[in-house]
């Protein structure tokens, strides 16, 4: 556009601080930290000035930045973006630049924490804004490896008592520990990317072995046989990511065991690359397979939705009733995209920035709180609310924007979904959605009525606990003035992300 | 000068929102507490000026305001606004002047609440007029629903303002839950709406619905999801278990919010969409059934309470019951007009009831009695909103309940026509048996000694002037209200003359109304009844009702027993039985590791007898195979 490679700079820039942490400041934490700021915040900076400048008359991909790596095989730096990945690195930057500020009190070799958290970010970014599919897969991995680590060094173990027909398996496999959570996690991801490999590699090769550039994918017609095989490939690969039910059970025991601003970008980010995935992969990409697949795809969703509900429900370690809310909050977002309308589809991509925002900012007042009772088990704690009413008062707002509370983000994302579902070709859609809802506002106000909005508890621990302080409010005033924000002006989000539905529904059923 | 009502209802819509979004950010100003408060008085008396010019101004125009809100397909889906006309900027008044008034009193009923606290609840109460103006407001249903969503919350967090008292927690999440469920019906309601229709519109919709271009098939069960949600809000059976837990509230939240406005909105809402309503008939048969049995079953319940906040609640669910019966019959118009009314005294009644509980320091009736002499002003509002609810000529609720009574007649529920009048009796008497009760009768001072101590002993009092105050205006504009229109009988007639009721009605309303006054006054009064023999004859019944009939405890098992328990079992599937495949998965391929590990045993023989097996194997496929 205008000379600088706006989108090289978001995406590297992380990066570039993650080796400066590494190599220029050795056993100095605040500079670590500062470090971080400034990195995260040209991201910010970045992504804001590009969704800002994003041109919705245009509309379509923008902001190209091309270079042959290796035209041989037909491997390219391509980066562009359209009015959906837009939305998605500016949530992106917001959480990390939260994260950021969240992190500020680890302790235990913060100089590595850093880093490999910005190194992650360098992946997310890249994934959003790549459209060669060969480079987007390596942002993928990027994206998804440093999470072993993160969790397994600085995560914290639970524990889980075995039970049932499988109790023997659980012992053996060290269920609740740290180092299971992140072995879990990744070795379902890194499953689940097999799929991703193998689906654009069929496509690569349907293509004549030309280019991996996903303009090149999109205007071809592909086969309806590998149409049905690779969406299929792509879905189960990204629907791993993005919580697909009966796959999603790496991520309740894997971010509650992460570290906050690890949780904050999984649940809050990552799980979106999933559902990104699918939708720009899976769906762009084999129109065909998409339209003849929404079935799978609504159904799982709505099960997503009201189980997820259900079994947040059922929790009692406050961690894990946010996990579990992702994913039934992730439900909500493939069913917009199985919808296969316009309303359907914006409240998709919306819904996945919402729900990035309330569950980034969920995660990290589970650690503020953590921090300052040093305890997660919900029944344990009360009346918080007198103590701690910035905290309750950020997790009230969070709470209210997940059962869909009109006036933030989480409820035009959901009331868009129902509109879609309803004027799909199964209706009864509808359903499941407005019954998880309803369900979030039991098992939401529920913990927040029992740690927060009640009567004290008489246990010593929990008789004088401090406020968020100094660097912690930043990350909850951001994330709360976002979900707010774009509650109230939803157009914020939708008017780019509209640029892109028409044309891609043009596409998979031609209205 | 603006006089486009429009605009100058938007005005009234903004300063709360001005005065909410200033104590929402400016911390320290909150915090002052006492400031904050004037602040926000400052700006709903303001709000109030622009809705009375707004009503002044409009006249029958209707006067719309629209702003793009949410795109779709390149164009609007939905926008937000203000749709001024009669029946709106009408309420808007009510809505302006009662949430005035309310804060204007809480000044002195919260005047021992920490400044933090009192900061808190005026943000809460600027949030709300906000919400509850926009609801009135509301051109369409997607404002509509944002804004009725937004005073639940509002009701939600008031009624949980002092939420270490563990039964307001609980209260408020019960309030909010209850209404919920409502309101899901609600949502369904307005998406299968816009898929029949194709818009959100009020105005839009009207046209569609008046010139016959609304396919009427399915439209009865919208209709019925939009009514569920009016059922949650407006506290009818059996969703009407919130309401009176919800008093555990501050009482000028409860004069506020669960007697003049929110709970109305239920009724408004069907008001507002009376020509939808009016294509299902059947629809609207069931919404007269359920609002009679909603107003005998709570005319029943509040007989026998203790809790004079409580008797006032449910008097206030029953009273809903009775305007929804009348849209029920299809004067919507009589609905509405007992909703001004009703909005009117209950306040005023509320706002009494706080003054006692502010001088006993007790909700409790027996703790009561004897206060005419030492409270004047109060015993006096007090009557007078008596007296309208009880719907006796000249006072506000007279003209109202006739008009509801006369409608349904007409409107050919004789059975729901029955019940209301079962109720008036019942109304007059629980009223009066709290006026008797408290006001009148011995003092019963034991209470007061012990809990407020030697030095206010016996001596309940007058509130100050800034609670006196909302209350006689309250009170003048009840009596007002009752005269102008019972002078004026005639001239308020809103639905066609066919839809009045025959001659004997009035009177016989009246003489049920003074049947119960007088019933009351043999009983608490003269004690010419025994009330315990009174009680015994009702016996079954009034065993019943102090169980609440059981409804609260339904939804409380459902809630324990079916929803916790499913939930509970959904969470032990997942981590057991799904997770547990995954799990046995992994334990099945590390034994199997285990095993393989076995071979490799490190010793230089066993792999050269490895190799030398391999060999042979090899050696033989290629003899008999390949050959």
């Amino acid at each position: 556009m205008n000379g600088l490679p706006l989108l090289s700079v978001m995406t590297w820039a992380p990066f570039v601080s993650a080796l400066v942490i590494m190599f220029g400041a050795r056993h100095r934490p605040r500079l670590v930290r500062w470090t971080s700021v400034v990195g995260t915040s040209i991201s910010l900076v970045a992504s804001v000035w590009v969704y800002w400048t994003y041109d919705r008359v245009a509309a379509g991909f923008q902001f190209r930045e091309e270079i042959a790596l290796v035209p041989s095989l037909g491997i390219s730096y391509l980066l562009a973006i359209d009015g959906m990945s837009a939305l998605m690195a500016l949530l992106t930057s917001i959480i990390i630049f939260a994260g950021v500020f969240a992190s500020w009190t680890v302790k235990e070799r913060s100089q590595e924490f850093y880093a490999l958290l910005l190194v992650l970010v360098t992946g997310v970014y890249g994934v959003f804004v790549s459209l060669d599919l060969f480079i987007l897969f390596l942002f993928y991995e990027i994206a998804v490896l440093p999470m072993y680590l993160l969790i397994g060094i600085w995560g914290s173990s639970g524990q889980i008592r075995p039970q049932g027909i499988f109790g023997w398996a659980m012992g053996r496999t060290g269920v609740g520990t740290k180092e299971y959570a992140a072995m879990k996690l990744t070795l379902y991801l890194l499953f689940g990317s097999a799929f991703i490999l193998v689906g654009i590699l069929a496509l690569y090769v349907a293509n004549g072995s030309q280019s991996f550039s996903f303009l090149a994918f999109e205007a071809m017609q592909f086969d309806s046989t590998l149409q049905t095989w690779v969406f299929l490939a792509f879905y189960v690969g990204f629907g791993i990511l993005a919580g697909i039910w009966p796959l999603h059970t790496w991520s309740p025991d894997g971010h509650a065991s992460a570290p906050t601003a690890v949780s904050m970008l999984h649940a809050g980010v990552l799980m979106k690359l999933g559902a990104y995935g699918v939708v720009r992969l899976g769906m762009g990409l084999l129109p065909e397979a998409a339209v003849d697949w929404a079935w799978l795809v609504g159904t799982i969703a709505c099960i997503n939705i009201v189980y997820g509900a259900l079994s947040a429900m059922a929790q009692t370690d406050l961690k894990y009733v946010i996990a579990y809310s992702s994913v039934s909050h992730m439900g909500i977002v493939l069913l917009g995209a199985a919808t296969l309308t316009t309303n359907g589809l914006n409240g998709s991509v919306f819904q996945m920035f919402a729900h990035g925002i309330m569950t980034g900012l969920f995660f990290a007042l589970v650690g503020l709180v953590y921090e300052k009772a040093h305890s997660r088990e919900i029944f344990k704690m009360g009346g918080f609310g007198s103590m701690m009413p910035g905290i309750a008062t950020a997790f009230t707002i969070g709470g209210l924007s997940s059962l869909g509370l009109p006036a933030t983000a989480g409820f035009v994302a959901e009331f868009l979904t129902f509109l879609g579902a309803w004027t799909s070709d199964h209706p009864w859609w509808l359903f499941p959605g407005v019954i998880g809802a309803f369900l979030t506002s039991i098992y939401v106000l529920r913990v927040a009525k029992q740690i927060f909005w009640g009567p004290k508890t008489d246990d010593p621990h929990f008789q004088h606990l401090p406020d968020a302080q100094g660097p912690e409010w930043a990350a909850l005033g951001i994330l709360v003035f976002v979900l707010v924000l774009f509650g109230v002006v939803p157009s914020l989000a939708v008017g780019p992300v509209d640029t892109f539905t028409g044309p891609f529904l043009e596409r998979l059923v031609g209205r | 000068m603006m006089t486009d009502p429009g605009l100058l209802a938007l005005v009234a819509l903004l300063l709360p929102a001005l005065s909410f979004l200033v104590l929402a950010v400016a911390a320290p100003l909150r915090r002052l507490g006492r400031p904050a408060a004037w602040f926000s008085i400052l700006c709903a008396g303001g709000s109030l000026a622009a809705a009375v010019q707004a009503w002044a101004a409009g006249g029958d125009d209707v006067s719309r305001l629209l702003w793009a809100w949410l795109p779709a397909g390149g164009g609007t889906l939905a926008s937000v606004g203000v749709l001024a006309d009669a029946d709106s900027t009408l309420m808007l008044t009510l809505v302006a002047l009662v949430a005035f008034l309310v804060q204007l009193y809480s000044v002195g009923y919260l005047s021992d609440e920490p400044p933090p606290g009192l900061g808190r609840y005026y943000t809460y109460q600027s949030l709300f007029a906000f919400s509850m103006m926009a609801l009135v407001l509301a051109p369409n249903f997607v404002q509509l629903f944002i804004a009725w969503e937004l005073v639940g919350l509002c009701s939600y967090l008031l009624i949980g303002f002092w939420y270490q008292k563990p039964e307001a927690a609980r209260a408020a999440t019960k309030a909010f839950w209850i209404t919920k469920a409502g309101d899901v019906g609600l949502l369904i309601g307005i998406v299968l709406l816009w898929r029949q229709s194709g818009t959100f519109d009020f105005f839009e919709l009207r046209l569609l619905a008046e010139g016959g271009a609304l396919p009427l098939a399915g439209l009865s069960l919208i209709t019925f999801c939009i009514y569920l949600g009016a059922v949650g809000k407006s506290a009818q059976f059996p969703l009407h278990v919130w309401l009176p837990d919800a008093m555990e509230g501050p009482t000028p939240v409860s004069a506020l919010i669960h007697a003049a406005t929110m709970v109305t909105a239920g009724v408004y809402l069907l008001t507002r969409t009376e020509w939808l309503f009016a294509l299902t008939p059947e629809v609207l048969a069931v919404v007269a059934w359920i609002g009679a049995f909603t107003a005998l079953l709570a005319a029943v319940l509040a007989c026998v309470q203790d809790d004079i906040k409580r008797v006032l609640a449910y008097s206030t669910v029953s009273q809903l019951g009775y305007m929804m019966t009348a849209i029920g019959a299809g004067l919507a118009a009589a609905g509405f007009f007992h909703l001004l009314t009703h909005g009117l005294f209950k306040a005023l009644l509320f706002l009494g009831a706080g003054a006692v509980i502010h001088a006993v320091h007790s909700n409790d009736l027996s703790h009561m009695g004897g206060l005419a002499r030492r409270m004047p002003h109060t015993a006096i509002v007090f009557l007078v909103g008596t007296l309208s609810l009880a719907g006796i000529p000249f006072f506000g609720g007279f003209l109202s309940k006739e008009e509801i009574l006369g409608a349904v007649w007409a409107g050919g529920f004789v059975g729901p026509f029955l019940l209301l009048m079962v109720v008036a009796l019942l109304t007059a008497f629980y009223m009066f048996r709290v006026v008797f009760l408290a006001f009148f009768g011995e003092p019963a001072t034991a209470h007061i000694t012990a809990t407020v101590g030697a030095a206010h002993a016996g001596h309940p009092h007058d509130p100050p002037a800034s609670m006196r105050v909302p209350l006689w205006i309250l009170a003048a504009m009840s009596l007002g209200v009752g005269i102008s229109s019972t002078m004026a009988g005639q001239m308020l007639q809103f639905g066609p003359a066919e839809r009045e009721g025959p001659a004997w009605l009035m009177p016989s309303a009246v003489g049920v109304a003074l049947a119960g006054i007088l019933l009351a006054w043999l009983t608490y009064q003269r004690r010419t009844i025994d009330a315990s023999s009174l009680a015994a004859a009702f016996g079954p019944i009034r065993r019943a009702a102090l169980a609440r009939f059981w409804i609260d405890d339904i939804f409380e098992g459902g809630y324990r027993v079916g929803l916790l328990g499913f939930s509970r079992a959904v969470g032990w599937v997942d981590r057991y039985l799904v997770d547990g495949v995954l799990n046995a998965l992994s334990a099945w391929t590390l034994t199997a590791g285990d095993d393989v590990r076995g071979m490799q045993t490190g010793r230089a023989q066993d792999y050269v007898y490895g190799v030398a097996v391999g060999l042979l194997v090899l050696l033989l496929w290629v003899q008999w195979v390949l050959a």
